[in-house]
């Protein structure tokens, strides 16, 4: 109820803007239709209504819509026809319908309800979206002919038809058609059938499924056949709705691993605060955001050069007090790696809080993209993918086309002849180093997008991390990508029958008998310089 | 680990004693046989239809330039790389192809690494206990006990490598020399039939070669005994029957002189060596 | 016998003295000494110790693999929790009808869940025989496939840690469902005997607390005993030359395996002592953390010591226990610290400090004591 009112008031206040609407009290011709409305016998409601509709007036809505929710009422005393915003208590507090004037509280005594019954509320709602039909914005004349499927019934037809007319948008007119079509399913047509067998709304295969019930054996076996070509599309649907939070799940994958591609893959160094160089870069978008406070979508778009800066630095400060000492022994690395994420999570704990905080996402990345009914996605995870592919790409570019990359394939290929040949080897693993914990910052900085922003963010990353990498095959930058997007993927796929947790184990389980069965991973490095 | 058990194991004391009965089938002539083996890495063929035969009691060098496929042909013969195709026998009863490592060195066919590999955290007496040939299965390994004979065998092999006064320090410390020889020293303590020795001499001493030279060639007769090395000298002072490899396959096979006056090996090999 | 040779070393003498010599301590403060005196062994302090003896097992069995077979297992928190499990399945059975919903065969959490009858794989653990079997061969089982795969495959180093890791944290995830059977979330709790004895006595605590110190020292001489054996040398010899210990003849991988499975059997006995004395067992048991603070246990005693790893066990625990009570914020910080110091500067661990000095005239009697070993067998 509480919605209609705020409606209501919404609209009441778009209208008090308007000063075409600030007429004289006594000229407005509203009144004289609600008072129509509210003496009406129970015969003559619906042409009360309709005259309301033709009338065109913009308020007819908010007159309605307060009518079918029982808010129309009428002061004993003077016959005046009033809004009721709030009917708890004693007091109902009222407000004028032509002006949306508040007029204060009055005892419910004084009070006559606007009477309504059952068949005319159920009317009403079609002819609220019949309104709407004549609005100017085609969004808007969309959604009120979607909202019709299912409610026609035989007094919109004539209407509709006529709507059908004067419409020029090619959506608005399909969706009136169909919500013809499925008033005419009902009523045994079965050219109707054909119409909504390639709808994937609710309401079509509902009434469809009403006529596969039906007596109609004709029309069963047609609106049969129907179904099932609408199921076939309705799972090529959600098969691909699998596949974009599959994508979705692996672009995050790719991109909290890709770095660790880089750092483990790469240069043969096992990072385990990997992760938490990842909670950095989230924690730096919180940061910007409250630097920044109302513009989360340019603190956002800032966040990417900082977060990949705050990590980077963080990168090059632990490569220099540790790593660098624990040159060719992994095992040692992997603890001190371990200890420094320990350090960082609670360093996060103390100095900004154990609670997560709330990253606000930008208005141009919240919503969805509708495809069909049947299928919407949203954006902010296809703008993850995509940050995640132009990452790779970028990625790759600087392994393969730039001095550095030459550089760090040399120095890993093999240290001694790299620096004989005059490439400082301890500033390509300074610069390597930072350059994979950078883009752990990015990972970051997306992932602060979908997920909760807080001190164990990191953690519920890195060993997936891992999986990916080693699944992927070590210091394969494309096996790093593949890997991401497949694990996503067949997680996604198994999650439907299996459950999220379920779906985790199944993959990990997967990839520990894999790494068995093929201890390089899907894309090894071969020949003898594997060996070494 | 009863009493008993431990009774029942002294049956077993002279089984080291006791010649070494080899499975091997040497009746039909060759110890070792390759035929038409073939191997790449990534499209490079390191090993191009290979054939060579051993005999018993043959001592064998195989000599080559960088890049011949010598490594690449120990590393198949004791089962580390799988060939593509092809077959290697040991005598005419079994297929190596079809057996691992450790499998092919219970068999009686010892290896000594191009890099000298011993193990460096235990003492020299103990990386000779270790390669001792004895029963190598787990528990067995696990109530294992240092018998008289065995400590008589190691000392005997260690006054052979005349590592005798280190015998009880780490290997670790040892010279790339010594390392040499304590490893030959472990294949000595195996007992095998057939020694595969990846460049034995390298960081070795006039006398160290020498003496290495006289080992090798006491060892030929009893065992057989396969080669590779690049010094030259060494190979002659030894050599008995030289084969050359080249691009993974045999060249030329012959003695030392027949060897180096053949005008294809002087070309790739000899020839950029002079 | 392989089993009683560490017996004639000094270091395993010494350790075994130390060890009963503190047990009997503990026992006797404990009982004589009135509850106002400072010597006074409280049985929360009891159990405390008792706690830190299970892991200094733990600890040892880590040890065990890392130490001289070269695998880093961030993964032996599974075997600890399997085991402790096992126990905390046969505690379960043992409160019978005196839980909360009294119902005579089914676990309160089972009820809760509106469970008819009892899974089959809970079957069996009210026999004390059976659960106790379980508690080595759950973990064993678990690291025998898993280590039969691995090892095969030829998995070690890196790759492996991390697959271990990866192993812990999928069997995390799975006891943390309810539909496991194992109570989820919450895990088993809310003991009442063992072996008829009330886990709630003071006695059963003390006794519980020896029981722990014994298990210390069966374990450490087990484990002393496979790595002063000839096997002991031919883990070293994989550890550091797996090619030429596989050339020799040796099979390497089930040289790995054996002590794996032994040292996950020992891994097991510590989680099932462990859990009655604190009382509750669930998954965070499983968590990679655990795991891994294990491993800087035996990183901060001495790799490859044995010892070393039951004082890094005693040591970090102790702090733990301390740093939590005065100043919780700051034992993370230590715990991260500690890493980073053990693995840049300490890479030997204490044990190693101590020994550099010994080292040399103890070596060469260690041989010969082995060696020595001819004249009596």
């Amino acid at each position: 109820m509480s919605i209609i009112r705020s409606l209501t008031l919404l609209l009441f206040a778009i209208i008090m803007i308007n000063p075409a609407f600030a007429q004289d009290q006594n000229t407005d011709s509203g009144r004289a239709l609600l008072t129509n409305l509210a003496e009406a016998p129970a015969s003559e409601v619906e042409d009360a209504i309709k005259s309301i509709v033709r009338s065109g007036d913009e308020r007819a809505r908010g007159w309605l819509e307060a009518y079918g929710a029982n808010r129309l009422s009428r002061i004993k005393d003077t016959g005046q026809v009033v809004l009721v915003l709030n009917n708890r208590g004693r007091d109902w507090e009222i407000a004028d319908p032509l002006t949306g004037e508040n007029m204060g509280e009055m005892s419910r005594r004084e009070l006559d309800r606007v009477a309504i019954n059952n068949r005319i509320r159920g009317q009403l709602e079609g002819i609220l979206a019949i309104l709407d039909l004549n609005a100017a914005d085609p969004d808007v004349r969309e959604a009120s002919a979607r909202d019709l499927m299912g409610k026609v019934d035989a007094a919109l037809v004539e209407p509709l038809q006529a709507q059908l007319e004067t419409e020029e948008n090619a959506a608005v007119r399909d969706r009136i058609q169909a919500a013809l079509a499925i008033y005419r399913v009902g009523e045994g047509d079965l050219d109707a059938v054909d119409e909504l067998s390639g709808s994937l709304h609710p309401r079509a295969r509902a009434a469809l499924s009403e006529a596969v019930r039906g007596d109609n054996p004709a029309l069963a076996a047609k609106a049969r056949q129907a179904l099932a070509a609408i199921e076939q599309k309705l799972k090529l649907n959600s098969a691909a709705e699998t596949l974009y939070f599959g994508l979705s799940m692996g672009s995050v994958l790719v991109l909290a691993a890709i770095g660790l591609a880089i750092t483990f893959g790469v240069m043969g160094v096992i990072n385990m605060a990997h992760g938490e160089l990842i909670m950095l870069g989230a924690y730096t978008t919180w940061g910007m955001q409250q630097l920044l406070p109302g513009q989360p979508g340019l603190a956002l778009i800032l966040s990417i050069p900082a977060g990949f800066m705050v990590a980077a630095t963080a990168g090059i400060i632990i490569e220099r007090s540790v790593i660098q000492f624990l040159k060719g022994r992994p095992l040692e690395t992997l603890l001190a790696t371990f200890g420094i994420s320990l350090i960082l999570q609670q360093l996060v704990r103390t100095v900004i809080s154990p609670q997560n905080r709330t990253v606000v996402t930008p208005e141009w990345m919240s919503g969805s993209l509708v495809i069909n009914d049947a299928l919407s996605l949203t954006l902010n995870r296809m703008y993850v993918l995509a940050f995640a592919l132009i990452v790779f790409a970028g990625l790759m570019l600087i392994m393969r086309k730039t001095r550095l990359g030459l550089e760090v394939r040399a120095v890993t290929q093999n240290r001694n002849m790299a620096r004989s040949m005059g490439i400082r080897a301890t500033r390509v693993d300074i610069l390597t180093f930072a350059l994979g914990s950078g883009v752990a910052g990015l990972a970051g900085v997306a992932l602060s997008q979908l997920t909760n922003v807080g001190p164990n963010l990191g953690q519920n990353y890195i060993i997936d991390s891992f999986m990916v990498v080693v699944f992927g095959g070590v210091g394969n930058l494309w096996g790093t990508l593949i890997a991401g997007l497949s694990l996503g993927t067949i997680n996604q796929l198994l999650e439907p029958w299996a459950g999220a947790v379920l779906a985790k184990i199944i993959v990990l389980v997967f990839i520990i008998l894999f790494i068995q069965k093929r201890p390089k991973g899907l894309f090894p490095q071969k020949g003898r310089a594997a060996e070494g | 680990m009863s009493l008993f058990e431990e009774f029942a194991n002294r049956d077993r004391v002279f089984e080291f004693l006791t010649p070494v009965e080899s499975p091997v089938d040497v009746r039909h002539g060759p110890i070792l046989y390759l035929e038409d083996v073939n191997v790449s890495f990534d499209g490079f063929k390191a090993i191009n239809n290979l054939n060579l035969t051993i005999d018993d009691g043959e001592l064998r060098c195989i000599i080559g330039p960088n890049g011949a496929g010598k490594t690449t042909m120990m590393d198949i013969i004791t089962g580390k790389t799988a060939p593509d195709t092809g077959s290697v026998w040991f005598g005419s009863r079994h297929n190596l192809l079809r057996m691992n490592e450790p499998e092919i060195a219970s068999l009686g066919i010892g290896r000594k690494f191009q890099k000298p590999t011993v193990f460096e955290a235990l003492t020299v007496f103990e990386n000779l206990e270790l390669a001792m040939a004895t029963d190598k299965r787990i528990i067995p390994t696990l109530r294992a006990i240092m018998r008289p004979e065995y400590r008589e065998r190691i000392d005997e092999v260690l006054e052979t490598i005349g590592l005798k006064d280190l015998r009880d320090n780490l290997a670790g410390i040892l010279s790339h020399g010594q390392k040499q020889w304590l490893e030959i020293g472990m294949l000595l303590m195996q007992k095998p039939r057939l020694l595969l020795v990846d460049e034995p001499v390298a960081g070795m001493t006039e006398q160290e070669m020498e003496r290495t030279a006289e080992l090798l060639t006491s060892l030929a007769g009893k065992q057989s005994v396969v080669v590779v090395e690049h010094d030259m000298g060494f190979v002659r002072s030894i050599a008995r029957k030289v084969t050359v490899l080249h691009q993974g396959s045999v060249l030329a096979e012959g003695s030392m002189d027949q060897v180096s006056n053949d005008p294809e090996v002087i070309k790739v090999y000899l020839g950029e060596e002079a | 016998m392989w089993l009683t040779r560490p017996l004639r070393e000094r270091s395993t003498q010494l350790f075994l003295g130390v060890l009963f010599a503190a047990l009997a301590v503990v026992t006797l403060l404990h009982l004589t000494m009135p509850e106002d005196s400072p010597f006074y062994v409280s049985s929360f302090t009891v159990t405390l110790m008792g706690k830190y003896l299970c892991y200094a097992l733990l600890a040892v069995a880590v040890d065990l693999v890392w130490g001289y077979l070269g695998i880093l297992s961030l993964g032996h928190g599974a075997f600890f929790a399997l085991g402790g499990y096992a126990m905390g399945m046969y505690l379960m059975r043992q409160i019978g009808d005196r839980g909360t919903y009294g119902d005579p065969i089914l676990p309160d959490f089972m009820v809760f869940l509106n469970w008819q009858e009892l899974p089959w794989f809970w079957h069996g653990f009210d026999m004390a025989w059976f659960a106790f079997l379980m508690v080595i061969l759950a973990p064993g089982l678990l690291a025998l496939v898993f280590g039969f795969l691995a090892f095969r495959s030829r998995v070690t180093g890196v790759y492996l840690s991390i697959i271990t890791q990866a192993l812990t944290f999928a069997l995390m995830l799975a006891f943390f469902r309810n539909e496991m059977g194992f109570g989820g979330n919450n895990g088993l709790t809310d003991f009442r005997d063992l072996l008829g004895f009330n886990l709630r006595t003071d006695a059963t605590r003390l006794g519980l607390f020896i029981a722990s110190g014994i298990a210390l020292a069966i374990g450490y001489l087990i484990c002393r005993g496979i790595v002063t054996s000839k096997l002991g040398r031919v883990s070293v010899a994989c550890r550091d030359a797996e090619a030429r210990a596989r050339f020799l003849g040796y099979r390497v991988e089930r040289v790995q395996l054996f002590v794996f499975v032994v040292s996950a059997m020992i891994a097991g006995v510590a989680g099932a002592l462990y859990v009655p004395q604190v009382g509750i067992i669930n998954p965070s048991e499983f968590s990679p953390i655990f795991s891994i603070e294990i491993v800087v246990w035996v990183a901060l005693g001495g790799r490859a010591t044995l010892y070393g790893a039951v004082i890094g066990a005693i040591l970090v625990n102790y702090a733990k226990t301390v740093f939590t009570g005065v100043m919780p914020d700051a034992w993370l910080f230590l715990l991260g610290g500690l890493f980073v110091l053990v693995t840049v500067f300490l890479p030997r661990g204490i044990a190693g400090l101590l020994a550099s000095r010994r080292k040399k005239q103890d070596e060469p009697t260690d041989t010969d004591s082995d060696t020595g070993k001819e004249a009596t067998a």
